[in-house]
């Protein structure tokens, strides 16, 4: 059946509705059972090999970042942290086997078939998101080239962010089939966090597409390796992009859906063994999307700075296995970013969190569009060709920008500790009184 | 179209899994249930009454705004695409614009929307809508 030259009696039953409906979507489809087998091609065997591979290091990977997690954890807490099943190394392997062979509890007042299905509506979305993400050069093979990426859609970002807010659906049917209070909680405090930076995450990409001027991701990628990256020539979409994205994963300092001191766990407070796992593989993988996503978009995704002859064709293997490492280097750097954040800010509260969201993070973004827009406009009226050049342009404006934004608008509200807010006479007034009540007490200080 | 199968292998492959971990945990555990493992769990107090209740009416007002900003967001996004084509008063030429012929076509029209939607949002924020507590 491969190269097109199939019989009409060679299709099975199954094929002859599909067909139809591919004939609907796509009205360019040649007609005929030998068009629409075209996919079986070498294509496809390739699609087979990546999907397995990817599929297997990303649950791998996770498993590894929960070993990460606690040992990061340790090191930065002056602790040991695991090191009894095989140094460590094993831990993850015998949390797997615990979480299989635990008991499954099901709690009498729970809504079944939703209970059941939340896990897995919380796991696919997160493991389908990277299908989009392009993690390396081409890879020459005998039998034709390999994109090292499993679907170059046309559609690139969109599909992205169609993903990723289904996410929430898991996680609201989650709280609110458990029956629990604080399992609701959860659920409600986590959907409203997510929708209201999805605003800012959306938000803060536009800038990104009026540079690239496409939503394909491979296309992002090659007008950073052209020019400079994105984090530099637009930083202010890029910090808003990055804190939106831990809020979205719901990663301290945004983890208020499962605040352990107010909510127990959240909204999987009710669930245990493997369904809780899967919760668990959603948020991990999540956080590893995310890191993608922020290196793809700001940080010239696969390509390796300075060196232009890795980023271009004629490809050849060792191309591929640089840039491939040149990516995952970049996306653990971000893996530990965030679990470096988790181990040094303490948690926002629930009202600070939604008016960073709608207060601050939505009209800046907004407003950075504007300028970018301005800014772009102006650059190619000045005649700057598009490059390395035009990046530093915009960069020094992003730098104006930056300190404007700290040291006129902020005023020390969020960079600042909470205590530069009070007028200084206030702060040795509040001072006195807890010196006083520390006397008072018999304390001292 | 061909492009999206791996995308559908991807989902389905997925899913498959996710069925497949579920499954095979509900056959390998073995289930005891009592009566105080089946009450939900609130820190060991017996619960009162049902979690579904009424919930705080600020919830569904940010799905509320959700909407209105998440659509505006989804339209500004071709217009991001197309921002280069707009501030030209020509077709490009080598993804350029000739010399003189830039417009400001794109920026006012993008200010426009994004005006309008500004005044709803500084109505929002007056109306105390944003205001958590």
């Amino acid at each position: 059946m491969i190269g097109g030259a199939a019989p009409v009696w060679a299709a099975p039953v199954w094929a002859v509705p599909v067909w139809g409906l591919v004939q609907l979507a796509d009205p360019q489809q040649p007609p005929g059972p030998a068009a629409f087998f075209s996919f079986l091609d070498v294509s496809l065997v390739y699609t087979v090999v990546k999907l397995l591979i990817v599929f297997t290091v990303y649950m791998v990977g996770v498993a590894l970042l929960t070993l990460a997690e606690r040992k990061v954890s340790a090191w930065i807490q002056d602790r040991l942290g695991p090191n009894r099943v095989l140094k460590g190394w094993g831990q993850p392997l015998a949390d797997g086997i615990k979480n299989f062979m635990k008991e499954e509890s099901l709690p009498a007042a729970v809504n079944r078939p939703l209970f059941l299905l939340a896990p897995a509506m919380a796991f696919v979305p997160a493991l389908v998101t990277w299908a989009v993400i392009p993690f390396g050069a081409p890879l020459p093979l005998p039998w034709g080239r390999m994109d090292l990426v499993l679907a170059d859609l046309p559609i690139g970002y969109l599909f992205i962010v169609a993903l990723s807010s289904l996410g929430v659906y898991g996680i609201v049917l989650a709280g609110w089939s458990s029956n629990n209070k604080y399992a609701l909680l959860g659920g409600l405090r986590s959907s409203a966090q997510m929708i209201s930076y999805e605003i800012a995450l959306g938000m803060s990409i536009i800038p990104v597409l009026i540079l690239s001027g496409d939503v394909t991701l491979g296309t992002i990628v090659q007008q950073q390796a052209r020019g400079v990256w994105n984090a530099l020539s637009l930083s202010v979409a890029c910090l808003i992009f990055l804190i939106a994205a831990f809020a979205e994963t719901n990663r301290l300092p945004f983890d208020l859906p499962e605040a352990e001191s107010e909510l127990i766990a959240g909204y999987h407070t009710e669930y245990s063994a493997m369904k809780f796992s899967l919760f668990f593989i959603a948020e991990y993988a999540n956080m590893v999307t995310a890191s993608a996503l922020i290196v793809t978009l700001f940080f010239g995704g696969w390509t390796v700075p300075f060196w232009a002859a890795v980023n271009q064709p004629p490809w050849a293997w060792w191309k591929t296995v640089i840039t491939l490492g040149a990516f995952l280097a970049k996306v653990l750097f971000f893996l530990f970013f965030y679990m470096w954040i988790r181990w040094t800010l303490p948690r926002f509260r629930y009202d600070q969190l939604m008016s960073l969201g709608w207060k601050v993070l939505l009209p800046t973004a907004l407003a950075y569009i504007v300028i970018v827009a301005g800014a772009t406009l102006g650059l190619d009226a000045l005649g700057v060709r598009r490059g390395v050049g035009y990046g530093l342009c915009l960069f020094g404006l992003n730098v104006v920008l930056l300190l404007i934004v700290f040291f006129l608008v902020d005023r020390g509200r969020i960079v600042s500790p909470a205590s530069a807010r009070v007028r200084s006479a206030e702060l040795t007034r509040l001072r006195a009184v807890r010196a006083r009540s520390a006397l008072a007490a018999g304390t001292g200080e | 179209m061909k492009a999206y199968v791996p995308v559908l292998l991807l989902i389905v492959f997925v899913i498959a899994n996710a069925v497949m971990i579920i499954g095979l945990s509900h056959l390998l555990t073995r289930r005891r249930p009592t009566p105080e493992k089946q009450t939900p769990y609130e820190s060991g107090v017996p619960p009162l009454g049902d979690a579904r209740e009424r919930f705080s009416i600020k919830f569904s007002m940010v799905a509320m705004l959700f909407i209105i900003f998440d659509i505006e967001t989804v339209f500004m996004i071709p217009w991001g695409v197309a921002y280069r084509e707009l501030s030209c008063g020509v077709p490009l030429v080598h993804g350029g614009c000739p010399t003189g012929q830039l417009s400001f076509f794109g920026l006012s029209e993008m200010l426009v929307f994004i005006g309008i939607l500004f005044a709803g949002y500084v109505y929002v924020w007056k109306k105390g809508a944003l205001q958590w507590d």
